[in-house]
């Protein structure tokens, strides 16, 4: 091969004949073009007429080099040039090719199969074995070497994993013998890598394939003095950048969508960002992951678990009215406790109840405001925390029966111990029971209780039991109410009946009872011994799978918190909790991997070898059906019929989008010379007609009794046509119209913008109110979601569509409703004193929203009579009239604006010229 | 060849709108045969043309009585003198008529078209019609139309036609269609020929506009319908000046050797309507000479 550049050929020596070039341009020039033969009576006449020119006819000099360009095409052409001509790689014996296989590859991971696709041909033609391998994915076994078709052939099963390689050296020491490594790296630093190198060096020479690119990795939001912190991190670390954080959960319609986006900014030279993203607490839970948002990577992504929810309490205590040491008010140590880690709702139960909390505590209360809505609100899966005290104590509550807010029927006035009235000593918590979900909490000896109220023994109370005292009396009960659970603590939430508030045992009961949310990662201790079963996994583009065929995980390993083959990212169930395993964890660092000098790195683009010879020929032969025409032409071949022809594509081609063109002129002409009524083509035809008729019978008025004198009605489609040319549209809701495209709707907006007005009209005026959900109303309301409609008002007595022509204060159509709205007045339009309106000058409404169905009982039918009947008898006449004058005075109020309201002023001229 | 029936049919078509062709004899001894149309002079014939006064060689059978009687004078009806005039058609058959461009009609059949409608004119407004060459004596009728269409339709096989002139009555009438770009000296002949015979008529030149613009370009060989003349040019749009000089010079020289000759001269191009070409034909044959 010859290579000229970035271009190498595969038979240089044909282009030596590009030397004959000349020659050929000396011999075309020489040859006059074929005669054409032409049968011509005149001939008779020609005889002896010789040519002026004695010399042959030459063939025009441009014509000549368009031969001789396609004639040097196709010598180039044959010569098989090929652009980046590769040079082969001169290696010998088997060959891994290494990929990292890690989510760091997945953003690219198309461009990393596609070198090792080159690679794989590359070694296809040095007839070497090949083995791809995974370092994400080890094969059990020897390495497997195969042919490097084989290999091609499987490519597309290669996928990169969420994890790093776990220390793959071994693998390759005892698997192998001699051979030469390709290593396709995610340009990320792992550990174990350096021992993997060394590995691959002593097997054979090793080249590095790798692209340095900007690796964002997003750490696990945390939660901190009311917002969730949101951080990433980054390598190798450049410049400022910006990347934009979504946070996504489920709406309340179960569809899940961004509830939020936030901007991180990484400074220059700063490897970390973090950014403070503040949401409604009823968002934030609703939250289930943070992603960087059009990044494909597992580390883009960052599941949340329970540790961002915060649960919110609701906390009432039965007498708070006295005024007392706040450390003894009931609610003081429920605050201390809670208020770290939830968040706390105060009020009465009616407000409490609106805002559906979580828990809500009643400490001390006996008589349950709102208890019917309680009960509700517990079955449908709140749970309802009850602290005893004096005042539960001295109520009769669930002495007789249980009561339904009671998980136990209650003994009446429970009992003292300990104290200096009572015998006995007070009494310590016995330690937790298995089915307890206070299980495994370490009991403290210091928590003593003095005084509880007693449950009433009960077939029953052993289930309900979750703490007990150490002489077996109950100290916490739970009965599960629908999807709720009421739970009541024997003693009070202060420390006046034990010391149980005071004790750490109080807050970890509270998170046990999941009132409060616990901290984020639970320690080794807490996981060991537990099995975990994923819920959600996380693959290496970051995309969530259902993780429920995959094999529980122990909790040992979830404590280690590294992700691998046995511990996929995703969130995992526990038994009451889920706990999110990212791929990024707050304390990993993400390092570039360094290579040493020794090694090559090349960079991932295959320079792929482009073989011109095709497209060198086909332009060859574009060249010569290009010299076919000119021939013709030059040799005066391309008359009569032919350029008839040739000239009717030519200008098919130029001129085709003219007839359109034609078209829409004829509209604009036809819509501007003179004033027209224009109503919006809503596809169905009924009201399409009705509203052709209505204008028309509307026009006819005008022309009647105004000098307005319109052209008939044109309907416009709004995707189409021009709406400029019309002072006024009517537009009819149908139910079932297509919303406009985003064209038409900026077309909508410059028309309300430039002082047009649109009628939109409901026609359900018989039916619905303004405001009410009918299915026009609801398509009304979505039409105009993206309409710039200013604030709205009834028609005001003094608006000047009241007077602009006739005075009116009705505007009835086929149906007589007064909800007619119009752009409401300026805030600061005063009636003055003494004059019959405000001063109102400014504009013309851009919209009159209404149902009144106004075409109808303006709609003609081609006779001239009315085509709908309104109202009845002579009444309806004059509903019908009244209708018509209406629609006089919108006309009249759109093509004069409001020079009626200037007549407020009239007094003040008259004044002023002295009358 | 074109089919006798159509070409009548179409030539029928074309002579639908116009009122009886009423041609002139110049000379009334030499051809006279009586015929339908009066000639607005006393003569022979069978309509009534006016009263005269009786004169002394009217015999007495000849007084119309019925006048006589509103006067005392005798009065004696004079008939309309009518003739019936003989017109010889000559239509170029040769191949150079065969030459039609783009949609337009061949010359030819422009020609025969025009030709036969003369012939259908005349013979309803009651002339004799025929053909020069000795090949149809001009007689009257429908016969003559239909035999005169065959004879039309057949197509020549040399190049230029040249107008014969045998059968030519004296002092009779005769109309030349053809292309006239043939050798112009048995034109020349021909009419020279039928001036010494007294006789009177139209050359219509039928050309294709082709003929006429020279559209062509770049290197050509020009050849005879039939092939046997052959010419070529390397650049034939340097030709166009020097070829429409020589259209013209032809033209020139057949408009002057009919105004030597009395006859009348006209190119028709078959781009144009046919009528436009019948109605200057009409007029050329009534024209007095």
């Amino acid at each position: 091969m010859w290579v000229l550049g970035p271009i190498g050929f595969t038979a240089p020596w044909l282009l030596l004949g590009l030397a004959a070039l000349p020659v050929l341009w000396v011999l075309l020039r020489a040859v006059p073009p074929a005669p054409v033969r032409r049968r011509f009576p005149g001939v008779a006449l020609l005889l002896g007429l010789n040519d002026d020119d004695s010399q042959s006819d030459r063939t025009p000099w441009w014509l000549l080099l368009l031969r001789l360009l396609a004639v040097a095409a196709i010598i180039i052409g044959f010569a098989g040039p090929v652009l980046n001509p590769q040079a082969a790689r001169d290696g010998k014996g088997d060959l891994v090719i290494a990929l990292d296989g890690t989510w760091a590859g997945a953003a690219n991971w198309q461009a990393q199969i596609d070198r090792v696709d080159a690679l794989l041909a590359e070694a296809a033609v040095a007839d070497r074995r090949v083995a791809v391998i995974t370092l994400t994915d080890l094969p059990a076994d020897a390495v497997p070497f195969a042919a490097p078709t084989d290999w091609q052939n499987k490519l597309p099963n290669l996928k990169p994993q969420p994890w790093q390689p776990i220390d793959p050296a071994p693998y390759f020491a005892t698997h192998a013998g001699k051979f030469e490594t390709y290593w396709v790296s995610d340009s990320l630093d792992f550990t174990g890598r350096d021992t993997l190198l060394a590995t691959f060096e002593a097997a054979g020479p090793v080249t590095v394939f790798q692209t340095p690119r900007q690796t964002i990795a997003l750490r696990p939001a945390r939660f901190e003095d009311g917002e969730v912190i949101v951080s990433a991190t980054r390598t190798p670390i450049g410049g400022a950048t910006e990347t934009k954080i979504a946070a996504i959960g489920l709406d309340p319609a179960g569809v899940e969508r961004h509830l939020a986006t936030v901007t991180l900014g990484f400074a220059a030279g700063d490897g970390d960002a973090e950014t403070a993203l503040v949401l409604p607490p009823e968002l934030r839970n609703r939250v289930t992951r943070f992603e960087i948002t059009g990044t494909r990577s597992a580390a883009a992504v960052s599941l949340t678990d329970d540790a961002l929810k915060r649960r919110e309490v609701a906390l009432i205590a039965g007498s708070d009215n006295r005024e007392a040491l706040d450390l003894l008010s009931p609610l003081f140590y429920l605050r201390e406790a809670l208020a770290p880690t939830a968040d706390l709702i105060d009020g009465t139960m009616a407000d409490i109840l609106v805002a559906n909390p979580d828990v809500i505590v009643l400490a001390d209360v006996a008589t349950v405001p709102q208890s019917d809505a309680v009960l509700d609100w517990v079955e449908n899966g709140g749970m309802l925390l009850r602290f005893a005290g004096p005042h539960l104590a001295a109520s009769d509550l669930g002495r007789t029966s249980e009561d339904p807010l009671l998980p136990v029927r209650l003994r009446s006035g429970g009992r003292t111990v300990g104290g200096a009235m009572s015998w006995g000593e007070p009494k310590t918590l016995a330690p937790f029971d298995e089915n307890s979900p206070f299980f495994g909490l370490p009991v403290p000896d210091d928590v003593v209780i003095t005084s509880q109220v007693m449950a009433q023994p009960d077939p029953s109370l052993a289930d309900r039991v979750i703490a007990q005292l150490a002489d077996g009396t109950p100290l916490v009960t739970r009965k599960t109410v629908g999807q709720g659970q009421i739970v009541l603590v024997h003693a009070t939430a202060n420390a006046e009946w034990s010391t149980l508030p005071l004790s750490g045992l109080f807050v970890q009961m509270l998170e046990r009872l999941a009132v409060s949310t616990r901290p984020a990662t639970p320690d080794a201790a807490e996981l060991d011994g537990t099995t975990w079963l994923p819920n959600k996994v996380l693959d290496a583009y970051g995309r969530l799978n259902d993780g429920s065929a995959l094999p529980g995980v122990a909790g040992d390993l979830l404590a280690s918190g590294v992700t691998g083959p046995a511990l996929p990212p995703g969130l995992y169930n526990g038994a009451d909790r889920q706990l999110a395993i990212n791929v990024i964890r707050a304390d990993t660092v993400l390092q570039p991997a360094a290579w040493p000098a020794r090694i090559p790195v090349e960079g991932m683009a295959a320079a792929r070898e482009t073989r011109l010879k095709g497209g060198l020929i086909g332009g060859a032969i574009l060249l010569l059906l290009l010299d076919v025409i000119a021939s013709l032409a030059v040799g005066g071949r391309l008359r009569g019929p032919r350029a008839d022809v040739a000239a009717a594509i030519a200008l098919l081609l130029i001129f085709a989008p003219d007839a359109q063109a034609q078209v829409s002129d004829d509209f604009a002409i036809g819509a501007t010379s003179q004033v027209a009524l224009a109503y919006v083509v809503t596809g169905d035809d009924a009201v399409d007609t009705v509203s052709f008729a209505g204008l028309t019978g509307l026009s006819q008025t005008l022309f009647q009794r105004t000098t307005i004198e319109p052209a008939t009605a044109l309907g416009v489609d709004l995707e189409r046509d021009e709406l400029a040319f019309f002072p006024f549209i009517y537009w009819p809701i149908t139910a079932d119209q297509p919303l406009p495209s985003r064209e038409a709707y900026v077309k909508l907006n410059r028309y309300l913008r430039s002082g047009g007005m649109i009628m939109f009209d409901t026609r359900d005026a018989d039916t619905a109110r303004f405001g009410s959900g009918s299915p026009e109303g609801r398509k009304l309301q979505a039409i105009a979601r993206s309409l710039d409609i200013p604030a709205l008002e009834p028609i005001p007595s003094d608006h000047v569509v009241t007077r602009s022509f006739y005075l009116l204060q009705d505007f009835p159509g086929r149906y007589a409703s007064r909800d007619v709205w119009v752009e409401a007045a300026p805030l600061d339009a005063v009636q003055t004193e003494g004059m019959p309106f405000r001063n109102l000058n400014d504009g013309v409404t851009p919209v009159i929203i209404g149902g009144n169905d106004w075409a109808s009982a303006w709609a003609v039918n081609s006779n001239g009579s009315r085509m709908f009947p309104v109202g009845r008898g002579t009444t309806g006449e004059r509903q019908r009239e009244i209708a018509l004058r209406f629609g006089v005075n919108v006309i009249m109020h759109v093509l004069t604006g409001n020079y009626k309201s200037d007549q407020v002023h009239v007094p003040d001229l008259l004044d002023r010229l002295g009358q | 060849m074109t089919a006798p029936l159509t070409l009548r049919a179409s030539a029928e078509t074309l002579a639908a709108p116009l009122p009886a062709l009423l041609a002139q004899a110049e000379h009334l001894a030499t051809t006279v045969l009586l015929g339908d149309h009066g000639r607005r002079r006393a003569g022979v014939g069978d309509t009534f043309w006016q009263y005269r006064p009786a004169q002394s060689h009217d015999a007495a059978r000849t007084i119309d009585w019925r006048r006589s009687a509103r006067s005392d004078a005798n009065f004696v009806q004079d008939k309309e003198w009518q003739i019936a005039q003989s017109v010889l058609l000559w239509v170029d058959q040769a191949a150079s008529m065969q030459f039609q461009s783009g949609d337009l009609p061949s010359k030819g059949h422009r020609a025969r078209m025009l030709g036969l409608a003369t012939a259908i004119l005349l013979i309803r407004g009651g002339e004799r019609v025929g053909l020069t060459g000795l090949r149809l004596p001009p007689r009257r009728g429908d016969a003559q139309i239909m035999q005169m269409a065959q004879l039309l339709s057949e197509d020549g096989d040399t190049d230029y036609g040249s107008p014969e002139t045998q059968g030519m009555l004296p002092h009779s009438r005769a109309v030349f269609i053809s292309d006239f770009l043939g050798d112009i000296a048995p034109v020349e002949d021909a009419l020279l020929r039928a001036a010494d015979r007294g006789v009177r008529g139209a050359l219509l030149q039928v050309l294709d506009p082709q003929e006429e613009d020279f559209p062509f370009d770049g290197r050509t060989i020009f050849t005879s319908m039939t092939g046997a003349v052959e010419h070529e040019t390397l650049k034939a749009g340097d030709l166009k000046q020097r070829y429409l000089a020589r259209l013209a010079e032809r033209k020139d020289r057949l408009a002057q050797l009919a105004r030597l000759t009395g006859w009348q001269f006209q190119t028709h191009h078959t781009g144009q309507t046919a009528t436009t070409a019948l109605l200057w034909l009409y007029g050329a044959l009534e024209r007095h000479a």
